[in-house]
This record gives structure tokens, C-alpha cells and sequence, in this order.
């Protein structure tokens, strides 16, 4: 016995069979308490509750809906809505992130100063607090009479951000875009395909002003007759009519995590500016480029290409963090299913739902990213300073 | 002698290169360009809202809370408000009679904590008591039942003695999993490797909010009732899992950086396995990992105020309660300001530890 044990093979294949029952015991007896539970409370497992009508309502969505839709569709405008204040976020984080790394490695005292306090200031103070202090903030503006106007056209006001919108169909906008992207791929491949860089300039300019016209033409003749093409919003009594509104939640959450998220990827974006190596700039400033070319062809591309990982990493963990929405009463992802549990009792399936839709988009971000990285990482010796 | 006055001669010949003088500095610095000219400009700018905050918190502001019919016209900030409702604050629904307990633990916590950042303590034994006593004395004093102390239920806990309780237990508990995970990963046993490297980018892949949800909504449904015990431990519980899987990632890269060459040499000289682990791998994977370690504690002292949606009365629900009644409702900034900073100062001290870390051992994020 004491000579089986002393068999390497043998004590390792024993360790890892004796883990792996552990395991398989601890999730078998999960479930078979987990069916006991719900036997117990009656629920009926399974999906066949995604078709029943919900009969609650919540603030915001994307999509029309009423307050009698089902749950297949509540729980998709519960993930259109975290993605679209995820692209809000992420696109204010990114934006005041380059904007802070820029002005902390400026050089100049003043404004890296300026950039430090910025920094530490809104890193070091969690993301929820700050979320529910611009909510607290944006709910108390001035009532929608008494709105800051923005010529005559945004308005601002405690009951939500009310702008001027093309009055164009869902579907027309969804053939817009569609011939954008496919535009940007067929250039893509073209790239590869012709040799000449003017040929392809003349293709790429042509091609995106007959573009620019086509779109303009699907714009006017698709506008809903009778009505203006630009919707501006009005006072209509006690509040606004027309245009969009961007309720409070949204806006004050769109806030706080381009703040939040655009110290974090500041710190990412000096990292990378400080990476470039110097003998690429004083190559650049050799050949006689401008101050502005060294900074657009040279500092900037070698920058962007080092951070990609980091950034990547970054708006991971941003779109996670906006499932903090919910403290402020933002309709996303978590508080549509976290209410469907209230409301249906579905508690495993939906929760698997919730975890499912988080893992879809995470790994979406975490492909795109990579890919776009791959395609635009230098080869071999290039990137040596 | 003829060396001498060759170096002397030299000293004469080759002066050392021009001093900059300091306005050319500045000027290099400040004004180097037309746009650093702009820049100059919106320095004015930045002066003037700093003036103007440094008014709003110190100069035009309300400090007592007697003196709260005064904060209409004040152009300040109203302070009373802390003044009179910092007890919610700090101590949430905690007996009134008992704060001195709540007041205490902090202390000794917060001792604690300032205490394991000095190298001394850095051995399993050192680190491994203090913890044990800082916490068990936290325990005592805010839950009481002995020594005369009358019981008070975790129920009833709240405030920033809250946020500390959970800080704390997640990190005690979460610290020496971490390790376990970290070593279980990198195991030999390709079985067991596998499983804890799903289990790790599983909690990874999920929001914290999503885990802290599960653990006090769901978890009676799987959970045999013996097992399940009061909600706070349970969060307490997943939060002590998430942070884990998060620390085991950096205890590895820590363990990744380390030359191979050392393990190679210890397995040269007959160590076994746990010996090779406790003596070689991990104290030099703690070296090279420690600023990221600390990075991931400062990042979990700022998580714990998710805890308020799972329904915790800690410091940000304690704040809302703060002004959430009568004449205090209009106060909001000065409260949300006044829970900002006292983030601030833990979250700041600890990232500047961080910081001067990864100087002093000149190591990077691994």
C-alpha cells in the first residue's frame, strides 16, 4: 500500500480523480437541493416564461414598448440599453482619457498638474458614489420651464436632456448604417487588392461622396411625410414635446463613467505616449516633419498600438462596472432581470441569462479588440526604437 | 605634481557647461510655444476655480450645525450637516450608547492595516497573528457578547465601520485563497489545473454587482439551509471569491516573472514540493507582484460600496440616509463631498503605497 503511494502516476492520477468527485459531488448536490427548493415554492423550471407579458414598466428603453411586451423582449432592451450606455461611456472615457494623456505628458507644469489632479481625484473615489452624486446633481436642475437653452434647440433640464433628432424611420437608419459598414469593408478588402495608393485614394474619396449622397437621398425621401426633417423639441405645457429626451439616469451615469473611466484610460494613454521610443521623434523631426505630423504620424500610431491590450482591459472592466446603474434607477441589463426575478420568480434561468448576456458582450469586446489589434500590430523589427 | 597642475590647467580650459538660469527655465517650461501661451491662460482660469472651491469648502462656509438657518445665504458649503448627522454616517443603525465600540474597532482595524504595509511584518507568521488579533478585537467589539459587551447583530452594523467589516473579511479571507488558486493553476496535475483556471476566468468574466446579487438572492435556492447562514456572510463570502480570482492572476504573473532557474536549483538540492513553494516561488512572486497586489486592494476598498444595492447599510447608503430626511434634504453635495473625501483619504494613502512600492523594490506591474 505504502509502495503504491510512494508510485508518482499513481498519487497524481488519485489526487486529480479525488478532485474531480469532489467537485461533481458538490454540483450534483446543488442542483438536486436547488429542484428540491423550487419543487417546494412550486416554480416551474425551463424557458416558456420568456413568452408570457410582463405587466411592469421601468424608465428607459431604446426600443418602443408597452407595459404589456414580453420578457424575451424586456430582457433585449434591458441589453440594448447597458450597450448603449456602455458606447456612451466608453466613447466619453476614451475621448477624456487621450485628452488627459496629451496634456500629461505636454511638459508643461501647469497642465500635467492639472491632469494629476484630475486623475487622483476621480480614480480615488468608487465609481457608485460618484454615479449617485451626478444623479443627485443632474435630478436637480431647473425644471423643464425654466430649462437652459442651448439655442433655442437642447434643453436642459431636471427631468432629462431634450435634443433635436432626424425625423427617419428605424429601418431607414438601419439601411444607413449598413451601407456605411459594408462601404468600410469593401475598402478594406480593396486595400489588399490594388497596388497603386493613388488608384486607391481616387476610389476611397469618389466612393464616400456618392456614399454621402445616397444617404442624404434615403434621408429626405424616407422622412415620415408632413412632418420637418430635423424634430427640435418645444414646451408644451409643463414639459417638452418632440425631439429626444436622454432621461437623467442615462445622462448622469454617462458621467460619471467617462470621468471614472477617463482617469483610468489617461493613465493608460500616458503610459503608451511615454513608450514611444525618442529616436522615432528625432527621426521624424529630422526628416523636417511639423510638430503636429510627429504628433499624428509618428507619436500617436506607435502609442495606440502599445495600449491595446491595456485598453482593451479597460473597457472590460468599464462595461462590467455598468451594471452600477442600477443605484440610480437606469433600466439595464442587471435591474431589467434582477426585477424579472422579483416579478417571475425564474430565479436559475434568468440569472443564467444575465451571466450568458455579460459573457456575450465581454468576449464581443475582447474579440473586436484583439482582432483590430492583430491587424494593426507592427511587424517584427518595426516597432524597435 | 606634474598630474596636479595638468588638472588645474584643465579646470581652467574646459569650464562646465552654462547654467540654465531659472527664468530661462521657467520660460523653457511655461512658454516654450504660442499654444503654451493658451495654456498660460487657462492657468488663470484653473486658479480661479481653485480660489473658488477653496471658498465654497473653507472661506464662505457653515460649520455647525446650530448655525443651519444661516446656510440660505451662504455662498459656502453647509457643513452643519455633517456636523449634526455625522453619527448616521459613521455608524449607521449601531446603538447610539455603543459608538465608542464602533469608533474603537475602526481604529484598531485601520491600525492593522497601516501596520501590515511595514516590511517587518512581512512573514506568514507575522502577518497571519496581527491579522487574527486586529480582526478577532474588530469582531469583539462590534459584536460583543463577552467581556460585558451587550450583543449587537450584524444586522445593526452600518456606516464606515461597515465598509471596513467587509474590507476586512474580504481580505482576510480572500488573501490565502488567492494563494491557493494561484498554486492550483500553475499545478502539475493537468486535471486540476484546468478546473481552477475555468473557476478563476469564470468569476473574472462577471461583474462584481452579478456575484454580490447571487450570493444574498439566489443562493438560498441551492444552499441547504445549514449552510447558508446570515446574508452579510454570504456576500461576505463571494466578494471573498471574486477578489481571490483577481489576486491569484497577479500572484501568478508573479510567479511567472520568476526565473525558472530558481526553482530548477532548489530541485537540485532535494527540496520537495511545499518547501520549493514556500521558501523559493512565492516570497520571490510576492516581490515582483506586491504593487499589483496592492492596486487589487485599493480597487476592492473602493467595490465595497456595491454592497449598498444588496441592500448594506455602508457608508454611501449611510450618507443617503444623512440627508435624507427634513431640512437636510437640499444638502446633498456637502454629504456626497464629505463620503468622496473620506474615500478618498484611505483609497489615495493606500494607491501611494502602491506606489512607493514598486519604487522602492523597482519592480513594475508583473
Amino acid at each position: 500500500m505504502i509502495g503504491l503511494l510512494r508510485n508518482r502516476k499513481l498519487r497524481e492520477a488519485v489526487t486529480q480523480a479525488v478532485a474531480v468527485s469532489v467537485v461533481a459531488t458538490i454540483v450534483v448536490a446543488t442542483v438536486i437541493n436547488a429542484r428540491a427548493t423550487l419543487d417546494a415554492q412550486s416554480l416551474t423550471t425551463g424557458f416558456g416564461f420568456l413568452r408570457r407579458s410582463t405587466g411592469w414598466d421601468f424608465s428607459f428603453s431604446v426600443l418602443p414598448y408597452t407595459i404589456s411586451g414580453t420578457y424575451s423582449r424586456t430582457i433585449l432592451i434591458g441589453i440594448l440599453n447597458t450597450l448603449l450606455l456602455g458606447f456612451l461611456g466608453l466613447l466619453g472615457a476614451t475621448l477624456l482619457g487621450t485628452l488627459i494623456g496629451l496634456i500629461r505628458t505636454s511638459g508643461n507644469y501647469l497642465f500635467s498638474l492639472l491632469g494629476t489632479i484630475y486623475v487622483e481625484t476621480f480614480r480615488n473615489v468608487p465609481l457608485i458614489l460618484q454615479a449617485v452624486f451626478w444623479y443627485a446633481i443632474v435630478s436637480h436642475l431647473p425644471r423643464p420651464r425654466s430649462a437652459i437653452s442651448l439655442a433655442d434647440a437642447v434643453f436642459v433640464s431636471g427631468r432629462g436632456v431634450y435634443f433635436p433628432v432626424f425625423n427617419i424611420g428605424l429601418f431607414s437608419v438601419a439601411i444607413m448604417g449598413a451601407l456605411i459598414i459594408s462601404w468600410i469593408l469593401i475598402l478594406s478588402w480593396h486595400k489588399r487588392r490594388i497596388d497603386r495608393p493613388s488608384a486607391y485614394h481616387q476610389i476611397k474619396v469618389f466612393g464616400w461622396l456618392a456614399l454621402a449622397v445616397i444617404i442624404i437621398a434615403i434621408g429626405y425621401f424616407a422622412h415620415t411625410t408632413g412632418t420637418p426633417i430635423l424634430d427640435i423639441p418645444y414646451l408644451k405645457g409643463l414639459n417638452f414635446a418632440g425631439g429626444m429626451r436622454m432621461p437623467p439616469e442615462l445622462t448622469a451615469l454617462v458621467i460619471a463613467i467617462s470621468l471614472y473611466g477617463g482617469a483610468y484610460i489617461g493613465e493608460v494613454m500616458r503610459a503608451g505616449l511615454m513608450s514611444v521610443p525618442k529616436g522615432q521623434i528625432e527621426a521624424g523631426l529630422v526628416s523636417g516633419l511639423s510638430n503636429f505630423h510627429i504628433f499624428s504620424r509618428i507619436r500617436m500610431p506607435l502609442a495606440i498600438r502599445s495600449i491595446f491590450p491595456a485598453l482593451t482591459n479597460q473597457y472590460v472592466q468599464l462595461m462590467k462596472a455598468t451594471t452600477i446603474g442600477i443605484v440610480v434607477g437606469f433600466s439595464d441589463l442587471f435591474m431589467i432581470i434582477s426585477t424579472s426575478i422579483n416579478q417571475s420568480g425564474q430565479t436559475l434561468e434568468l440569472l443564467a441569462l444575465l451571466m450568458g448576456g455579460f459573457l456575450l458582450i465581454n468576449l464581443t469586446i475582447a474579440f473586436v479588440m484583439n482582432t483590430i489589434n492583430r491587424k494593426i500590430a507592427l511587424k517584427g523589427y518595426e516597432v524597435k526604437g | 605634481m606634474r598630474l596636479k597642475a595638468e588638472l588645474v590647467e584643465s579646470q581652467k580650459t574646459y569650464q562646465s557647461p552654462p547654467v540654465e538660469s531659472t527664468v530661462n527655465k521657467l520660460r523653457r517650461r511655461l512658454f516654450n510655444s504660442p499654444l503654451d501661451t493658451v495654456i498660460i491662460t487657462s492657468g488663470f482660469l484653473i486658479a480661479y476655480l481653485i480660489a473658488n472651491a477653496i471658498d465654497w469648502i473653507f472661506l464662505s462656509s457653515i460649520w455647525s450645525a446650530e448655525d443651519e438657518p444661516l446656510c440660505r445665504e451662504a455662498t459656502g458649503a453647509c457643513w452643519s450637516v455633517i456636523d449634526a448627522r455625522h453619527r448616521i454616517i459613521f455608524f449607521g443603525l449601531f446603538p447610539y450608547d455603543e459608538h465608542w465600540r464602533s469608533t474603537l474597532a475602526c481604529i484598531i482595524m485601520i491600525g492593522t492595516i497601516v501596520a501590515s504595509c511595514f516590511s517587518w511584518f512581512w512573514t506568514t507568521v507575522r502577518l497571519g497573528l496581527l491579522w487574527i488579533i486586529g480582526f478577532g478585537i474588530f469582531y469583539v467589539l462590534m459584536h460583543g457578547g463577552i467581556f460585558g459587551l451587550s450583543v449587537i447583530t450584524p444586522e445593526r452594523w452600518g456606516g464606515l465601520a461597515l465598509t471596513i467589516f467587509i474590507f476586512a473579511s474580504v481580505s482576510i479571507i480572500g488573501m490565502p485563497l488567492s494563494v491557493v488558486l494561484a498554486l492550483g493553476r500553475r499545478a502539475k496535475l493537468p486535471v486540476i489545473a484546468r478546473m481552477v483556471g475555468l473557476f478563476i476566468d469564470f468569476f473574472r468574466s462577471l461583474p462584481l454587482l452579478t456575484i454580490l446579487f447571487t450570493t444574498a438572492v439566489i443562493t438560498p435556492f441551492v444552499l441547504p439551509g445549514w449552510l447558508l447562514g446570515d446574508k452579510l456572510y454570504r456576500v461576505i463570502a463571494g466578494f471573498a471569491i471574486f477578489f481571490a480570482c483577481y489576486q491569484a492572476e497577479n500572484i501568478r504573473a508573479g510567479l511567472q516573472a520568476t526565473p525558472s532557474g530558481q526553482d530548477e536549483a532548489a530541485l537540485t538540492l532535494g527540496l520537495n514540493y511545499w518547501q520549493r513553494v514556500s521558501r523559493i516561488q512565492l516570497p520571490q512572486a510576492f516581490r515582483y507582484s506586491l504593487p499589483a497586489i496592492v492596486n487589487q486592494f485599493v480597487i476592492t476598498f473602493k467595490e465595497t460600496s456595491i454592497v449598498t444595492i444588496v441592500g448594506f447599510f455602508e457608508i454611501l447608503a449611510s450618507g443617503a440616509a444623512a440627508y435624507g430626511t427634513g431640512q437636510w434634504t437640499v444638502h446633498y453635495v456637502e454629504v456626497y463631498a464629505f463620503i468622496g473625501f473620506i474615500y478618498f483619504m484611505f483609497v489615495f494613502s493606500l494607491s501611494r503605497y502602491g506606489a512607493y512600492l514598486e519604487k522602492k523594490l523597482r519592480v513594475g506591474h508583473v
